[in-house]
């Protein structure tokens, strides 16, 4: 079942009853959508936007695996990994994309820091994952080579 | 068409020193069977280190890097909601109550290795993408496009009731036409042509694996099995026809249009290649 | 509405392994539309959140940088075979839905 916003509004305007044995507000996030870091346009304000003035430290504790050249800018498979305790969230950042910042992870207790997803890459750029572990931030970053192929079609 | 210019030349030349049977290029002398060994005779050289049961994987038989990436794809591949779509395609009737399932053998379901495949009445190689339209206009709807949408997605779903199955070409020994047709499709792929004067084999065979304008080539063993296929460059599915298309847009000849003598000709040849391999489709590719 | 995730959820060892993809075109908001040169409004998940037993075990923020059809995969302590995953998704246009799925 999905229910939006105008529907719960309407309902409890109304006076009625909202139905459904698991009845879910929307945009129930324990992180609100960080509209000023997805958009900035540069990584370092990016970073500062989303995770605050607070010095990056690049750590052996943070992996970040990607490949060495993507085979295609469209889907280029990243991996985030913390070794760390206490991990609160892991973004990916891609420092030539027209908007750095890619993807926030927020990594509740009892959740691997270990999330994997795919990424769009305008071009061959440094990947970079921040993890804000126990309030603080380290990194792990890496080349990935984007080439357009000349085998398209 | 500067096709036949070449042939002579660049036919023999490519076949010979490719292929372990130096004749095989007239109706005479083709030997298909020959044909298939020495291809993977040539790929046991070429990739000491690959199985030959590997090659349905293309290029993800023989480079490591672009196999990890492929690998992180296949966790989940990109063509599943494609499938999906291609199986509720397959069994909704058409408006007169009949369905794809009434034109095929066995319903439709586990045949992908069959195809294509000579038919002898009506004289010609057919494809799998040619009888699933000449159902839908046997049945009063409209024939789909040949390259993607639709016709992709029931070609993938019919796949993948077929993986695994092993690919089982058959040139008919009563019907020379279809060794013919066979000739035909092997000549096409040793042929130049274009403003690059470029083989299939020339980047397939010589080139796979060796980095040509920032691509990979693909090993001919193995090419047509896991179609149709899932293109990151595409972001969607599309039918072997349309890369034939789309290789010859980018190695500089003009392309042939989709499910045409020559490149039913040319499916014919290369699937036949891959007999004793199995059907993978559909496929993840970049 | 119809589901436009797609969840592999698999209980084993006292971890519960989350594989979903979305069926989402992530448009950027970048890219013209080829016939009128016009720019293609931008239309993308920007928000997952995924809940186990009435407890948020992942949640993303997204960007259009994230691939179409959205893949995350992610692992955490506890579930087991049978239990209901509760999924809620929103667009940056403020669409959003709840999905379920249930762990093998």
């Amino acid at each position: 079942m999905s229910m939006n916003r105008r529907t719960v509004v309407k309902a409890i305007a109304t006076g009625g009853v909202l139905i459904g044995a698991s009845v879910l507000m929307p945009r129930l996030a324990l992180a609100a959508w960080n509209k000023n870091a997805f958009e900035a346009k540069d990584q370092m304000s990016a970073m500062k936007a989303l995770l605050g003035e607070g010095a990056v430290e690049d750590s052996a504790e943070v992996t970040l695996k990607a490949p060495d050249i993507a085979e295609n800018g469209a889907v280029v498979p990243v991996t985030v990994e913390s070794s760390m305790a206490g991990v609160e969230s892991m973004s990916i950042f891609i420092e030539g994309n027209p908007s750095p910042l890619a993807a926030e992870f927020i990594i509740p207790a009892g959740t691997m820091a270990d999330v994997s997803t795919r990424v769009r890459m305008g071009k061959t750029s440094k990947v970079t994952a921040v993890v804000k572990a126990n309030g603080k931030l380290y990194s792990a970053s890496k080349e990935v080579k984007v080439t357009i192929g000349g085998c398209g079609g | 068409m500067k096709i036949i210019k070449n042939l002579a030349v660049s036919v023999g030349l490519i076949m010979s020193a490719q292929l372990a049977t130096a004749a095989g290029n007239t109706l005479e002398t083709v030997d298909p069977e020959a044909d298939r060994i020495a291809l993977q005779n040539f790929y046991k050289k070429r990739f000491p280190e690959a199985e030959i049961a590997d090659y349905v994987n293309g290029i993800y038989a023989v480079d490591a890097g672009s196999r990890e990436q492929w690998n992180e794809l296949e966790e989940f591949p990109p063509y599943e909601f494609d499938v999906e779509a291609g199986e509720t395609l397959f069994n909704t009737p058409f408006a007169n109550g009949q369905s794809y399932a009434d034109c095929f053998e066995n319903g439709g379901i586990g045949i992908r290795q069959n195809y294509p495949y000579w038919n002898k009445e009506q004289g010609t190689v057919k494809t799998l993408e040619m009888e699933i339209n000449e159902c839908r206009e046997k049945n009063g709807e409209k024939p789909l496009k040949w390259g993607k949408g639709p016709i992709a997605q029931i070609s993938a779903y019919m796949a993948w009731t077929s993986r695994d199955n092993t690919i089982d070409i058959k040139i008919p020994e009563d019907d020379k036409r279809a060794l013919a047709a066979y000739l035909e499709g092997k000549k096409f792929f040793y042929t130049k042509r274009g403003q690059l004067n470029l083989s299939c084999a020339n980047c397939h065979m010589q080139g796979s694996n060796i980095r040509i304008r920032a691509d990979l080539p693909s090993p001919a063993l193995g090419h047509t099995t896991h179609f149709p296929v899932f293109r990151s460059k595409w972001g969607e599915l599309g039918t072997l026809h349309r890369r034939y298309k789309g290789c010859h847009q980018d190695s500089r000849s003009k392309p042939l249009e989709m499910q045409s003598e020559a490149y039913r000709n040319l499916e014919y040849f290369q699937t036949y290649m891959s007999n004793g391999l199995v059907v993978n489709g559909p496929g993840a590719r970049k | 509405m119809a589901n436009i995730l797609k969840v592999k959820a698999k209980a084993s060892g006292g971890k519960t392994q989350v594989k979903m993809m979305a069926k989402h075109v992530m448009e950027s908001g970048q890219r013209k539309d080829s016939k009128t040169g016009e720019l293609i409004p931008a239309l993308f998940l920007n928000n997952l959140v995924v809940k186990h037993a009435d407890k948020v075990v992942f949640e993303a923020n997204l960007g259009p940088a994230v691939s179409k059809n959205p893949y995350i995969a992610f692992d955490f302590e506890g579930g087991a075979k049978g239990d209901e995953l509760v999924m809620m998704w929103s667009e940056n246009t403020g669409k959003s839905a709840t999905e379920t799925a249930a762990i093998k």
